[in-house]
């Protein structure tokens, strides 16, 4: 069985960056956003485990590490969240352009 | 008794009292601060007699000269090994007659403030001070090097500022406290700057070392000249200047008839007997440096000390208030000591002038002192300082009177009292030196004996004036004093000073000039009469006089408008021009540059905080966009 090429996930991986990246950087609402970070999140794990794969197929860190951050992600999630809830709680909207209280 | 470790004492023990009195304020009744400060004064007294007797009778001399000794020499700061100060104890003939000058009238002074200041407030800070004063004119004259005697030539000028301005609450003795102060420090700065010449040059304080004739340091150095003159003149010429303020030799006198706004014993101790002739014994110490490496600011010394005796005795004349007599009296009299120093010699008979500058001193201590006393119990009685709200006095104050005329005769050069002797030395030292410095010396004691005795006449004699209550003669505690001081004032010309205090501290002989006592015994004279003619009786020729004198004699009691010249020159000249364009400067410059400063900062973190949006989005862009620039320039540039 033909193995798939590197720079296939390599290629996924690197839109799912810039996807994550843009709407990271142009979308409004926060949960969006956070969307957008697990995007570029998971894109990187994509990265761990294909290199790992061709690299040193008979060792597992690019595995571990993805594990890590799958776990390290969920976390930061649900703090994210609460502190959305909060940013709510306070201004009434999660609109990531009215939290704007630290400024000059 | 050979060992002198006990003169320690002399200066501790007023220092001690300082701290006694001055820390415990008002724990205690007034009067028991004024026994306690008085008794230990009299403990000191004793010791300096003592010290005296012992140096003078009863320590070995070697080749017929004194030696100078010296019990206490201790380290004090030590900065390298060249750079040392030391603070000890050193006698020798000056230093130790100057301990029984001092300790005399600083304990009859401490008597007669018992009585005198009764009941004034701050009766223990007086007493404090005074001891304070004690302390430091002590450790002047018993400093081992000239540095010790800058610490406590100091120290004296902060204790005369603080008597001056004892009563803190009279205007004009803030200011002439205040007066008296920056002069002599002005003055002071010269000596210090003197001070670090010499010893730049000599590398030592020691006044053992300096003043030793044959292996002085400063010898090899007369020869190294900055702008003409030798740096040791410059030194000298500038430690002078220092002793010159002190002693109010003109033009630095501006400080001392202000002065007399202290209360009076203060004026007998401090600015009539000890400290004004601190610049005399500077002198006096440094006499050898002076006469051997220096001579032509030795003749400046004559100069200027002949000059200050007229000039203070030509103001004496037309001034009403009594303490002003006395001061310019005192200046003139100062004037005196620094011309016999100026006109004196080295060794033997030619040094007859230093004996005579010394002798003086000692004599005039006592009894210019005791005329201070004397004026002090008349202000007492009277409530005033002018001669002219007295007049008749002679009844109601007859010990003051007496010892008052004592004084009176003793300055005016009468013979066998004791400024007969002191001063005719003087007049002899300066005939043989200098014609014009004696004729001038020879007017000025006819003045003196004009103008004492014009204070005694209006005094004593004239007409009664009203007085709130009939004056009464003072206390005992007040009346002794003044009696201690007369029997210095008679007696104190005959020791044999010629045997005891000399230039190189071999005894010589000297003997009465008649052919020059004789003229000025009539001049003296003269003055009397001419003082008994005019103020005996009240008599309109002294208003006569003074029509006919007209401007001169305004000039003269205005004291040649020197105040008004110095007020001008700082006011007008210093405070105007020089301070207005130091402050423009520092206003502008350096305070405009320091704001200039903070003023680009505040203006351009204006511009900018407006990065600091609070747009989440916006700081992620930016940091998006510079990682990746820094990616391209890695990629692209680095490699």
């Amino acid at each position: 069985m033909q193995e798939i090429p590197l720079y296939y996930f390599l290629t996924v991986s690197t839109l799912m960056f810039f996807i994550g990246v843009a709407g990271f950087i142009i979308r409004r609402n926060l949960i969006t956003i956070l969307m957008s970070i697990e995007l570029i999140l998971n894109s990187v794990n994509i990265n761990f485990v294909a290199i790992n794969r061709y690299l040193f197929p008979d060792q597992l860190q690019g595995h571990f590490f993805s594990l890590f951050i799958v776990a390290i992600a969920a976390a930061e999630a649900s703090v994210a969240i609460a502190l959305i809830i909060n940013i709510y709680r306070k201004f009434n909207s999660i609109e990531v352009t009215e939290v704007n209280e630290m400024k000059y | 008794m050979d060992n002198f470790s006990y003169t320690i004492l002399i200066p501790a023990l007023p220092l001690a009292m300082f701290l006694l009195i001055g820390l415990t304020g008002h724990k205690f009744k007034a009067l028991v601060y004024g026994i306690v400060g008085t008794a230990s004064l009299g403990i000191i007294t004793i010791l300096s007699y003592i010290t005296a007797i012992s140096y003078f009778w009863g320590t070995e001399k070697v080749e017929e000269a004194f030696q100078t000794i010296i019990p206490f020499n201790f380290e004090w700061l030590n900065f390298t090994e060249t750079l040392q100060i030391k603070m000890g104890v050193l006698l020798d003939p000056i230093s130790v007659m100057m301990l029984v000058v001092i300790t005399t009238v600083s304990f009859a002074v401490h008597l007669y403030s018992i009585g005198y200041m009764k009941g004034e407030i701050g009766f223990s800070r007086f007493f404090s001070f005074l001891s304070l004063f004690s302390f430091s004119m002590i450790g002047l004259v018993l400093a081992t090097n000239i540095f010790q005697m800058y610490i406590f030539w100091e120290l004296v000028g902060v204790s005369s500022f603080l008597l001056i301005g004892y009563y803190y609450e009279k205007p004009s003795a803030v200011a002439a406290s205040k007066k008296a102060f920056i002069v002599t420090r002005f003055a002071d700065f010269g000596f210090l700057i003197g001070i670090l010449i010499l010893s730049y040059f000599t590398g030592t304080f020691d006044f053992e070392t300096l003043t030793n004739p044959e292996s002085s340091p400063v010898a090899s150095f007369v020869g190294t000249s900055f702008l003409g003159i030798s740096v040791i003149s410059w030194a000298l010429m500038l430690i002078f200047i220092g002793g010159a303020g002190k002693s109010a030799m003109f033009p630095l006198h501006i400080w001392l008839p202000d002065a007399m706004e202290g209360p009076t014993p203060v004026s007998a101790l401090i600015h009539a007997a000890t400290m004004v002739v601190a610049g005399v014994y500077l002198v006096a110490r440094m006499f050898v440096v002076y006469h051997l490496w220096a001579p032509d600011v030795q003749e400046i010394i004559a100069w200027i000390g002949g000059f200050t005796s007229l000039f203070a005795a030509i103001i004496a004349v037309t001034q009403y208030d009594i303490k002003r007599v006395l001061a310019f009296s005192t200046l003139s009299q100062i004037g005196y000591m620094m011309l016999a120093l100026g006109v004196s010699g080295y060794g033997e008979h030619e040094g007859v002038g230093y004996m005579a500058s010394m002798f003086h001193l000692f004599t005039h201590a006592m009894f210019k002192a005791l005329l201070f006393l004397g004026a002090g119990s008349i202000i007492h009685a009277v409530h005033s300082n002018y001669m002219y709200d007295m007049g008749g006095l002679r009844k109601y104050l007859p010990i003051t009177h007496i010892t008052f005329l004592i004084a009176c005769l003793t300055i005016s050069g009468v013979p066998f009292l004791s400024g007969f002797y002191s001063k005719d030395e003087i007049l002899v030292a300066a005939f043989e030196h200098n014609k014009i410095l004696f004729a001038i010396e020879f007017i000025v004691a006819g003045i003196t004996a004009f103008y004492m005795f014009r204070l005694y006449f209006n005094i004593f004699w004239g007409e009664e004036k009203e007085y709130h209550h009939t004056p009464h003669e003072s206390p005992l505690v007040m009346t002794i004093p003044l009696m201690i001081l007369a029997f210095g004032s008679i007696f104190a010309g005959y020791l044999p000073f010629s045997h005891l205090v000399t230039s190189d501290k071999m005894p010589f002989d000297t003997h009465i000039e008649w052919a020059i006592a004789i003229p000025s015994i009539l001049i003296g004279f003269a003055g009397i009469a001419v003082a008994w003619v005019m103020y005996k009786k009240k008599t309109n020729i002294p208003d006569k006089m003074a029509a006919f004198f007209g401007g001169f004699y305004k000039t003269v009691y205005n004291k040649f408008y020197i105040d008004e010249i110095y007020l001008f020159v700082t006011k007008k000249i210093l405070f105007n021009i020089v301070s207005r364009s130091i402050a423009w400067f520092d206003r502008h410059i350096v305070d405009g540059s320091m704001n200039g400063i903070a003023n680009v900062i505040y203006f351009s973190s204006k511009k900018i905080k407006g990065l600091q949006s609070g747009q989440l989005q916006q700081y992620g862009a930016v940091f998006i966009a510079g990682a990746l620039g820094l990616l391209l320039f890695v990629i692209y540039l680095v490699s």
